[in-house]
């Protein structure tokens, strides 16, 4: 399980975790779960555009992220959130579904897209993650309290001159470039669980936001590793065990909170 | 095996003869790719894609009134679960399908909370998990049978590999559906408008809204059949969202949806059957491609005439 061709696995899987726990934490602060799941699957159709063009796989990802995510941001400006979320997302799915249809050879690339290929991390693809997520993670630390404002107070944060607008969309550039790095070691349709369960767990548990966060980041981490070492052993797609164990530290979490206040 | 996309497959293609009238108008036959009525996929893609717009139209309505876009999101993506369950028990699709959106309609409604915000999280939640569950199924499929084409068939679905004998199921899903928010119109109106109003004249909401999401499900599952787990979305929400902005009234805004969710599919299938002879690759270009494309357009033009009009009044 530690054999050197893992090494690279739990290394990528560990950075991974962390940007999904600090980023999930205001993801479930700001109720933005449609949001945080939309922005992945949308990012998947870049990824296959990408392999279509020929060109990087990140950058495809990330290109597309960017633009579902500032594409929700402008078109919730207009309609309901949730409504506008579903046809950006849709949207850039039927794209997703024009892509693949021109490319002959994806079936294989296309479920590690899905749901995840953590296995397959060679060196060279480490650095760009460890130098774009730690941007990702210094962008949350650096932009913490007016975050927190704007997502619990709306009201007393405009007072205070933070433009809630403004960091909407930080906050969904944020969401897009942790996607497109997350994206191909859990997958398309499993950062997401990654991205709220943990810190959903870690909400119920505590109130200070900052331990939250760190709690968020401790579960997400656990969650990657027993998922990899799961995987491992069984040899059953990764993806799962991300899933559920996102579902497990949820449950847990309400669980314990619930036994904490039927004690009082 | 049906190829993501490539819902067209070419099974009338070899009734691709021109009907030879002359007097077929030339614009016409600009319209319609020549074969296109005489050609029994269409009519099955026709018929069973035209049911499940009707269904996903007049349910998404209500799903967009109560604000429960994501759990229509999250439903079709869970009936993926049991789509890939019932490839490996070798069961109609359609059974796993509605079969999984049930259940977890009713987990969803269980450990649901009243706001909003806690809803989006527990209906993420279930996502999450279930989606992990259709991983390792898909794996399963894909390891058994060495069929990497269930998992896209599974995702994306290909109206054209729809048999007839699907049209009796697809009608015994719809129907329920249909009855659901014909019996429910008015609770359901009212409790979504105010659940306490509703609740303080006598409506159970939290069955109303069970049985609401019941429905979502076995639409989502329909239209995950026919146009794929994950475009199942846009019928869903698209046309209620265009019906709602261009309409003043729940009932006419119901009517509305269904025509334009029908109306899009419709000229979809059109579309992707005249794209056969479209580059790249001469193969046909998805029809949920088109589907998708043609709401999204509609979607944007019925909010920049919404504005107009309000400028201008």
């Amino acid at each position: 399980m530690f054999a050197p061709f893992m090494v690279n696995a739990w290394v990528m899987a560990s950075i991974v975790a962390v940007i999904a726990g600090v980023v999930g934490f205001f993801v479930v602060l700001r109720g933005a779960a449609f949001v945080a799941d939309a922005v992945p699957q949308g990012a998947f159709a870049g990824a296959t555009g990408a392999s279509l063009l020929g060109i990087n796989t990140l950058l495809g990802l990330g290109l597309f992220a960017l633009a579902g995510s500032l594409g929700i941001g402008w078109l919730s400006r207009r309609a309901r959130r949730d409504v506008a979320t579903a046809l950006i997302l849709v949207m850039m799915l039927g794209l997703g579904a024009l892509f693949l249809s021109f490319t002959v050879e994806y079936s294989s690339e296309i479920f590690s897209l899905l749901f995840g290929e953590v296995l397959g991390v060679s060196t060279t693809e480490i650095l760009p993650v460890v130098i774009l997520g730690a941007v990702c993670v210094l962008a949350v630390l650096l932009l913490f309290r007016p975050l927190l404002m704007t997502s619990l107070a709306p009201e007393s944060s405009a007072a205070a001159g933070i433009s809630n607008g403004r960091m909407e969309l930080v906050f969904l550039v944020i969401v897009a470039l942790a996607t497109s790095l997350t994206l191909p070691v859990v997958g398309a349709l499993l950062i997401f669980s990654l991205m709220i369960g943990p810190p959903a767990a870690a909400r119920s548990l505590t109130a200070r936001p900052l331990a939250a966060m760190g709690l968020s980041v401790v579960l997400a981490v656990l969650t990657v590793w027993v998922a990899i070492a799961a995987s491992f052993e069984t040899n059953w797609p990764v993806g799962f065990f991300v899933g559920v164990g996102g579902a497990v530290c949820y449950a847990a979490g309400r669980l314990l909170a619930w036994l904490r206040t039927s004690r009082n | 095996m049906p190829r993501a996309g490539h819902s067209l497959e070419r099974p009338w293609n070899d009734s691709l003869e021109r009907p030879g009238d002359a007097a077929m108008s030339s614009l016409l036959r600009l319209l319609f790719a020549p074969g296109f009525f005489a050609s029994s996929p269409v009519h099955v893609a026709l018929a069973v894609g035209g049911i499940a717009a009707l269904v996903s139209g007049v349910v998404g309505t209500f799903t967009v009134l109560r604000g429960q876009s994501y759990s229509g999101h999250a439903l079709a993506d869970l009936s993926v679960t049991g789509g890939s369950a019932s490839f490996l028990a070798s069961i109609s699709p359609l059974w796993g399908f509605a079969g999984t959106g049930v259940i977890a309609a009713s987990i969803m409604e269980m450990i649901g909370i009243r706001q909003p915000r806690g809803r989006d999280l527990a209906t993420g939640i279930v996502r999450g998990a279930g989606l992990g569950v259709a991983a390792l199924f898909l794996y399963w499929d894909t390891t058994s049978t060495s069929t990497t084409g269930a998992t896209v068939t599974i995702l994306f679905g290909s109206m054209f590999t729809v048999g007839s004998s699907a049209i009796p199921l697809v009608l015994a899903f719809g129907l329920p559906a249909l009855a659901i928010i014909a019996i429910l119109y008015r609770p359901l109106l009212l409790s979504s408008v105010s659940a306490d109003v509703a609740a303080a004249r006598g409506v159970r909401v939290r069955l109303t809204g069970l049985a609401c999401l019941i429905a979502i499900a076995l639409a989502v599952s329909l239209a995950a059949v026919t146009v794929g787990a994950i475009l199942s979305t846009a019928l869903l929400v698209g046309p209620a969202a265009i019906a709602l902005r261009l309409t003043s009234t729940p009932g006419r805004a119901t009517v509305t949806a269904a025509v334009i969710a029908v109306a899009s599919t419709w000229i979809g299938v059109v579309l992707a059957y005249d794209s056969f002879t479209w580059p790249p690759s001469h193969d046909g270009w998805p029809v949920s491609f088109f589907i998708v494309a043609l709401i999204f357009l509609g979607f944007l033009a019925a909010q920049l005439t919404g504005r107009l009009r309000r400028v201008g009044g």
